[in-house]
């Protein structure tokens, strides 16, 4: 359901500032957070949510294309760990555009299992997802298909009728290397309310902490809080026009930042778009924070 | 030569599958990854053992990643077994810790851990082996260890 439609660019400011707030909120306030996982935005690794850990992520991307206005993206995402070899997320997401409005666009659920129990050179992950957002969306979680920055020229109030049902599958290939994570995505999509092709993307990431071994004590802007790493993502076309023509690419360093004795993580990215279908560079920051073992704080035996 | 296929047949199928699903999780639950631990591993040395810088390392790296289900003292906590038992502490050689760490037991619940760097996990292992035995165990885990064959 979206929420009020509000029409003036104050009114989507002080959102976005109040986005700003709550974030900063999570981000000096949340008592615990979150783990291993690398540093990226677009890219899965096999890392999965530990089972019983709940992990509260904002991921924001940011950009002013050219003939369009500025808009700030939000994904809030909850990400739960069932069983080892499962993870389950689920996204609302919503947006805040300059002279625009302010808007809810939709919801994701995501599902992603690990078919092999034991670690290899190379450790396939199924992912499933399907998403219930309207065309004002600006999470910009993936690109796939024919996206271009021209569809975010579109006012709010037209983009949100449009609503989508899609369903997507990825696989996800995952290596760690001597502290080095390798991570490759192959990404479709299709539309299940409307008779549009299979769209289709990828992501490639790599990454490594700054530091391999942890200190034995406190330091909070020590290298062992840091990770960085390389994006590189974009849309592959569809089953009717298969390749890189009129596709949306973006490439950019990234960089997280965990808070220590398990405070926040913080991560962030500027993504250069690499052609002219491509915004000009996406600001893409985020927090993330876990509450290890959520279900025993219900539980009995627990202490 | 082609059989028949009966309904009957195809109605066992899935009771068989079922069969062997929960064989494989009888198996899993009796707490014997440590027979799945190949020699190389096995026979694994702990660059870090008994290194106090490490085991300081060690312990900062416990308490962000394995102290809330295994308790802060390892003692366990809910299902989540002690790691001061004397399977963990005398059985499981570093090099078997360091496997499990890599491969986690993932139908019990036990993550992996692959993506800590190498040198981290040796750290955790250093400061788990530092803590030694002790017959406290907070967990509810009531199964019994088995022996390394």
């Amino acid at each position: 359901m979206p929420l009020r439609l509000r029409s003036t660019s104050t009114r989507a400011r002080n959102a976005a500032r109040g986005v700003l707030v709550a974030l900063a909120f999570v981000a000096f306030f949340a008592p615990r957070a979150a783990a291993q996982e690398p540093p990226y935005f677009v890219t899965y690794s096999a890392a999965l949510e530990e089972p019983g850990n709940l992990e509260v992520s904002f991921k924001n991307t940011q950009a002013a294309p050219r003939n369009a206005n500025p808009f700030l993206g939000t994904a809030m995402e909850l990400e739960y760990g069932v069983k080892g070899w499962w993870t389950t997320e689920f996204y609302l997401d919503g947006q805040a555009t300059q002279h625009d409005s302010t808007i809810y666009t939709g919801f994701r659920w995501e599902n992603r299992f690990r078919p092999l129990q034991r670690e290899h050179w190379i450790n396939p992950v199924l992912y499933v997802e399907y998403e219930n957002t309207n065309r004002a969306d600006r999470a910009l979680l993936e690109i796939v298909g024919h996206d271009s920055i021209a569809d975010l020229a579109i006012p709010n109030a037209i983009a949100r009728t449009e609503i989508e049902r899609e369903m997507e599958l990825k696989l996800i290939l995952s290596s760690n290397y001597k502290g080095w994570n390798f991570s490759e995505n192959f990404i479709s999509e299709k539309a299940l309310n409307e008779s549009e092709p299979w769209e289709f993307g990828y992501a490639l990431g790599a990454s490594r902490p700054l530091s391999l071994v942890s200190k034995g004590k406190y330091c909070f802007f020590c290298r062992q809080n840091f990770a960085a790493g390389l994006e590189l993502y974009g849309g592959l076309g569809t089953t009717d026009g298969f390749g890189w023509k009129q596709t949306s690419q973006y490439l950019g360093p990234t960089v997280s930042f965990g808070t220590p004795r398990n405070g926040p993580t913080i991560f962030f990215s500027p993504q250069f778009g690499l052609n002219d279908n491509s915004a000009g560079v996406l600001y893409r920051f985020g927090v993330s924070y876990e509450i290890q073992q959520i279900g025993s704080i219900f539980h009995r035996n627990s202490k | 030569m082609h059989l028949p296929v009966t309904n009957k047949k195809i109605r066992l199928i899935p009771a068989a599958i079922t069969f062997c699903a929960v064989l494989l999780c009888m198996a899993m639950a009796d707490g014997s990854w440590l027979k799945n631990v190949s020699p190389d591993y096995h026979a694994k040395t702990n660059p870090f053992a008994a290194q106090p810088d490490a085991i300081a390392g060690g312990a900062y790296l416990f308490s962000d990643h394995c102290a809330k289900c295994h308790g802060k003292d390892a003692l366990g906590r809910g299902k989540h077994p002690s790691l001061r038992s004397e399977r963990v502490q005398k059985l499981a050689t570093d090099g078997d810790l360091f496997w499990l760490l890599k491969n986690g037991s993932l139908g019990r619940g036990m993550p992996n851990w692959s993506a800590i760097p190498e040198p981290s996990r040796w750290q955790l292992i250093a400061y788990v082996k530092s803590l030694g035995v002790s017959s406290t165990d907070n967990s509810s885990n009531t199964e019994v260890p088995k022996e390394k064959e």
